[in-house]
């Protein structure tokens, strides 16, 4: 059965901060909706998989250069920019 | 409730202005909460542009509502999500670029479950959206707003998106149509994604022939959605009296309201000459289940983009990597997301992959199978929309049995096939809806029979 401890895994691996309260209440609501998943396990194995329902291979068009957006319509939605860049956090502490 | 035709034949002794004037305090006054976003200017300029004949097109003049998930040049697109709230694409979708075209007057950004995740619209960062003919109930989801907007006066088209229902839902709760296209016929570029090989753009209006007139508007060939069937659409109700073979599906049903309803169109549909039969769908025992892992582990990746750093929610202090996506996505996402995106990730981590995932996508295969057989011997599948009538404000509580109220239109998207929802009558004062199932790129057939069981509809009542 899904823990405490797998869910705040989870929300580890999700990027998702939760509080003691979130990961207790995630935690029932988790394991009864995993549960409801475990009726496909009368499923015959023997079946292909559908990853897509259209019939539809690599779909190529010609590269042929067009415009794009400007740098400025790009980066009009972050908040931390400098020098026509995004800003991001430090990756090494 | 507001249709192309009257709308056009008020335009003849009226000025677009005025009308556009009208509806906007019409809007203002309502507490339905169906708009996130309204762009009253822009919306009064093009119908002054209409006034001096510079507006052309298919539905020129006309108001159009657009969800919130779709993303509009210039204007706020939220997704009715915290971490979208001050978003302003810097392009618009295919959609909008036809609406555009085709002479469409802009009105606003309608509520929507945070995301598109949701049946009731009550996820949504900006408040819940309200039923048209009973406030105290929802108006569905997750297109709640563009339901909601129809069935209250406030446009006369509107543009919704469909994952596991979230046109049909609505449209039966509101009393309106809506239209689920077959996976591909609408472009999907330009469409804030929550699970991309199940989602589809489609036309929400107040009677059939509007949602023929909107899917003439926004089907047809994009080549940036790698997914577009490259088709476009014309409706032509080529059908005339061809005497269409309807299938029940066993496995779809409702709670006693719901059926007793559908039991009596069924029963019009017989007396309307149409051959009526009964169908089993097996697989559809595992497609409520099959549609949330697949939604979820596609939410839960698709949803990784949400850093906080490009657009979006931001904090001030950039902080460290982890503590600062986390953060930020801690207060950026609401309940609901959180919840879908966990399971998403739990359900494609490493060991459950082969259990539930890909376990998943061979009851598509089935599903597929079943609706193959099924459309081999009838021309369209019928059910109630919904299993039952839109719910009271806050009676879902458990995320589970919220999740088993799209039981009946899940295998729809999981087939990728067309299917429209048909206002057919009031149960207590709310509104039932009935859905009609078609084979791929069937939905000339859909619209052909819809359109006759409307017309027969409107004369029994």
């Amino acid at each position: 059965m899904l823990t405490i401890a797998d869910v705040y895994k989870i929300a580890e691996l999700a990027k998702i901060e939760i509080t003691k309260e979130e990961a207790e209440k995630f935690q029932k609501e988790l394991v009864n909706i995993v549960s409801y998943f475990n009726v496909l396990d009368e499923v015959e194995e023997d079946v292909e998989p559908t990853f897509h329902v259209l019939p539809l291979r690599n779909v190529f068009r010609e590269d042929v250069p067009e415009e794009s957006l400007s740098r400025d319509e790009v980066l009009a939605n972050a908040r931390h920019r400098e020098n026509g860049y995004f800003k991001g956090p430090k990756i090494v502490e | 409730m507001l249709t192309v035709e009257e709308w056009k034949n008020r335009l003849e002794c009226e000025s677009c202005y005025d009308l556009i004037s009208e509806l906007f305090e019409r809007i203002e006054r309502s507490n339905l909460n169906a708009y996130i976003t309204l762009c009253k200017e822009e919306a009064l300029k093009r119908a002054e542009d209409y006034d001096r004949g510079k507006l052309k097109g298919k539905i020129a003049g006309i108001p159009v509502a657009v969800k919130d998930c779709i993303s509009t040049k210039g204007i706020r697109t939220t997704c009715g999500s915290r971490m979208l709230e001050n978003y302003i694409p810097p392009f618009d979708a295919y959609v909008v670029e036809k609406l555009k075209q085709e002479g469409a007057i802009i009105v606003g950004k309608t509520n929507m479950d945070e995301f598109a995740m949701g049946t009731t619209t009550e996820t949504s960062y900006f408040g819940v959206v309200k039923n048209p003919y009973d406030e105290s109930r929802v108006a569905g989801g997750s297109s709640g707003g563009s339901g909601a907007c129809l069935g209250g006066n406030e446009a006369v088209l509107a543009l919704g998106s469909d994952t596991g229902g979230s046109i049909r839902c609505p449209a039966s709760f509101c009393g309106v149509v809506g239209l689920k296209p077959t996976y591909g016929l609408v472009s999907r570029y330009g469409l804030i994604p929550y699970a991309n090989s199940l989602e589809q753009i489609g036309p929400m209006a107040c009677c059939v022939r509007d949602v023929a007139i909107l899917l003439e508007v926004i089907a047809g060939k994009d080549s940036r959605d790698s997914t577009n069937a490259g088709k476009s659409f014309k409706f032509e109700d080529k059908y005339g009296d061809y005497n269409f073979k309807i299938g029940i599906v066993e496995e779809m049903g409702g709670n006693e309201d719901v059926n007793c309803r559908f039991e009596e169109v069924v029963e019009l549909i017989k007396s309307m000459g149409f051959r009526v039969g009964k169908v089993s769908m097996p697989s559809f025992k595992y497609a409520l289940a099959a549609y949330y892992i697949i939604a979820t582990g596609e939410a839960s990746s698709n949803l990784a983009r949400y850093d906080g750093v490009r657009y979006g929610f931001a904090l001030d202090n950039l902080d460290s990597w982890t503590r600062y996506f986390s953060k930020v996505r801690s207060l950026g996402f609401g309940e609901e997301v959180k919840r879908r995106i966990m399971l998403g990730t739990y359900a494609l981590s490493a060991g459950y992959y082969g259990k539930y995932y890909l376990k998943a996508l061979k009851v598509r295969t089935l599903v597929r199978r079943d609706f193959e057989r099924a459309f081999s011997e009838f021309d369209l599948l019928i059910s109630p929309t919904m299993p039952a009538l839109p719910f009271k404000i806050g009676e879902l509580a458990d995320p589970l049995t919220m999740y088993k109220m799209d039981v009946n239109t899940v295998p729809v998207n999981m087939g990728g096939i067309p299917a429209l929802s048909l206002p057919v009558g009031f149960v207590r004062g709310l509104p039932v809806g009935l859905q009609i199932m078609g084979n791929h790129f069937e939905e000339e057939k859909i619209l052909s029979f819809a359109l006759k069981l409307e017309n027969y509809i409107t004369e029994t009542i």
